[in-house]
């Protein structure tokens, strides 16, 4: 599938493939989703936004150039901002496609990192020359403050042009606490919320970190997606309690929603903070979810093994063929999907 | 300040922009005399670390809503400190041209400079702050914006061209987001505070008697009483005073 080579949340043009929970396809203006979701329904979105990830810099020991792009946190907590899990490159930027990146100086613990204005130090590696847990000097303030003023969203060689934050966060984007951007949330802006609001389709959002969606290193790319801290607000609890007594269905917006939704299933689908270690696909035991809405996916990536708990291979593989046939556009601003499990 | 624990400001989470003079500033302090969780954005490092240190646990965010590439980033500090947001006050505001001038003999660029800041720049981090607003509302807290107009934004003076228009223009901003933002369960309010003894009005009136000026103090207390009244609305308040600025 070609990539959508431009920042563009919502185009005019963009498609939906709708796949029925017995595997019927149909295609659809993306612009026609609320006619796809019914009375009673429960759409569920993160409302994450985003964080500028990528902090360019120079490794002190060597002075040379590196790259840092944070990937992974403990917690949401506003004061948790000083140790992040973070993938690291050699000099470039997103302009070189990420499998072709220099690996990092050789990384040890107690190394100093210099990122604009922030000072950082490597805390251990993590069983990869690219992985590396890092603490940040400073108070929360100014770590924020250097991140909001340094760092640029984490992109792809894909998308030429250099992203702003307004480009990756969502219409419903709060707490920043995401890697890189939600993007099945893209689909999403004002005028959609009133429309579901007048079809009696409910409205909730829970809050994920989400991590990297790729390295270009297949042994670290096997290791994604990370461990995602996320907060089910109670809000969200109760209407999916109340989807259920309506008969509507869940239907998750976005891989990560489903992994938070998911992972809570599994302890109770109670209120509160988690962290989403599992993976999901065919083995995979929905509890929870009803459907999902994403965006398009590759062979072989996380995101389409996570679909297999939607959708049997059969039905996959036809729709992996209708998508290539009809030029669907992949990547965070492409087309999207709405499989109903 | 243990009275803060029994306040209805107790843990509200409020970005004020402007912080570090005038009303700004004094809400800023009214605020966190409360036991509001607050953060506020101004220009002037200096200024805003002074603020900062003054205020422990309060945080000072360096920026310029006018400019479009400090939007985010400021949002992003704002909604990162406060792990949210419940109210965003938009107190930022520029005069127009120094001393004030007659509209005909307004610079293009000192209009351009009152709407960027006083309707685009609010405008920008509202959007940006609309998220973690509508957010709020859904886990059933009371989500809200106050617009920080003027008497000079419904009445004619002269002399006041380019801060009139452009606070007319945010006062119907104001009006207008409250009808489309109701069914989020997101209130906008417009506040007159009326003429007080700030900064910004001794730009624009430098003779005036500071005594015959509302205290911005005051005009905080009454801010903060609207902000707690039951049902926020969309309107222009009544300045008590009926003065301009």
């Amino acid at each position: 599938m070609k990539a959508a080579t431009l920042a563009i949340q919502r185009p005019h043009d963009a498609k939906l493939l709708v796949i029925d929970a017995n595997g019927t396809l149909q295609h659809a203006p993306r612009e026609r989703l609320a006619d796809f979701l019914r009375a009673g329904d429960l759409l569920i979105a993160n409302d994450a936004a985003t964080l500028p990830a990528s902090l360019s810099g120079l490794h002190l020991r060597s002075a040379a150039p590196i790259e840092v792009r944070l990937a992974g946190r403990r917690s949401l907590a506003p004061d948790d901002v000083h140790e992040f899990v973070a993938v690291v490159f050699g000099a470039g930027d997103h302009r070189t496609p990420t499998e072709h990146r220099t690996l990092p100086p050789a990384l040890r613990a107690g190394d100093r990192l210099a990122l604009g204005p922030l000072r950082a130090q490597v805390l251990r590696t993590l069983g990869h020359a690219r992985l590396i847990a890092l603490r940040f000097d400073g108070s929360a303030d100014t770590i924020r403050a250097g991140i909001a003023r340094h760092g640029k969203p984490v992109q792809y060689a894909h998308l030429p042009q250099p992203l702003a934050l307004w480009d990756v966060w969502t219409r419903v984007a709060a707490q920043p606490v995401a890697f890189e951007a939600p993007s099945a949330g893209f689909v999403l802006d004002w005028r959609l919320l009133h429309t579901l609001h007048d079809h009696g389709v409910a409205f909730a959002t829970l809050t994920h970190a989400a991590g990297l969606s790729s390295t270009g290193d297949a042994e670290l790319d096997a290791r994604l997606p990370l461990d995602e801290p996320y907060h089910l607000p109670a809000a969200t609890v109760r209407a999916i309690a109340l989807a259920r007594r309506r008969g509507g269905r869940v239907v998750a917006l976005g891989t990560t929603v489903t992994r938070a939704l998911e992972h809570a299933a599994a302890h109770g689908l109670r209120a509160g903070d988690g962290i989403a270690d599992q993976r999901l696909g065919a083995h995979t035991t929905l509890r929870v979810v009803d459907a999902i809405i994403s965006g398009t996916y590759e062979p072989g990536t996380s995101h389409r093994e996570l679909l297999r708990a939607f959708a049997s291979d059969a039905v996959l593989a036809r729709a992996d063929a209708e998508l290539a046939r009809r030029g669907y556009l992949t990547h965070e601003f492409g087309d999207s999907v709405l499989i109903a499990a | 300040m243990n009275d803060s624990l029994h306040s209805p400001l107790h843990g509200l989470r409020v970005a004020v922009t402007g912080g570090t003079s005038g009303l700004g500033l004094a809400l800023v302090r009214a605020l966190h005399a409360n036991g509001a969780q607050v953060a506020f954005v101004a220009r002037d490092a200096a200024r805003v670390r002074r603020v900062a240190v003054e205020l422990p646990g309060v945080h000072g965010i360096v920026g310029d809503v006018a400019r479009q590439d400090d939007t985010h980033r400021i949002a992003l500090q704002i909604a990162g400190a406060l792990g949210g947001l419940d109210l965003l006050v938009n107190n930022a505001s520029s005069l127009g041209p120094v001393p004030l001038a007659l509209l005909a003999d307004t610079e293009c660029e000192d209009l351009q400079a009152a709407f960027a800041t006083n309707v685009v720049g609010a405008f920008r981090l509202t959007k940006a702050l609309l998220g973690a607003l509508a957010s709020a509302a859904r886990e059933g807290r009371p989500a809200q914006i106050v617009n920080i107009t003027s008497d000079a934004a419904v009445n004619a003076y002269a002399g006041w061209g380019a801060y009139g228009a452009s606070k007319a223009a945010l006062l119907q901003l104001s009006r207008i987001w409250h009808e489309e933002l109701r069914e989020h369960g997101v209130a906008v309010t417009a506040f007159d505070p009326g003429d007080m003894d700030t900064p910004l009005h001794a730009l624009a009136v430098p003779d005036a008697d500071p005594a015959a000026l509302k205290r911005p103090a005051d005009a905080a207390r009454e801010l903060l009483a609207l902000i707690t009244s039951s049902t926020p609305s969309a309107r222009s308040t009544a300045s008590p005073t009926g003065a301009r600025a």
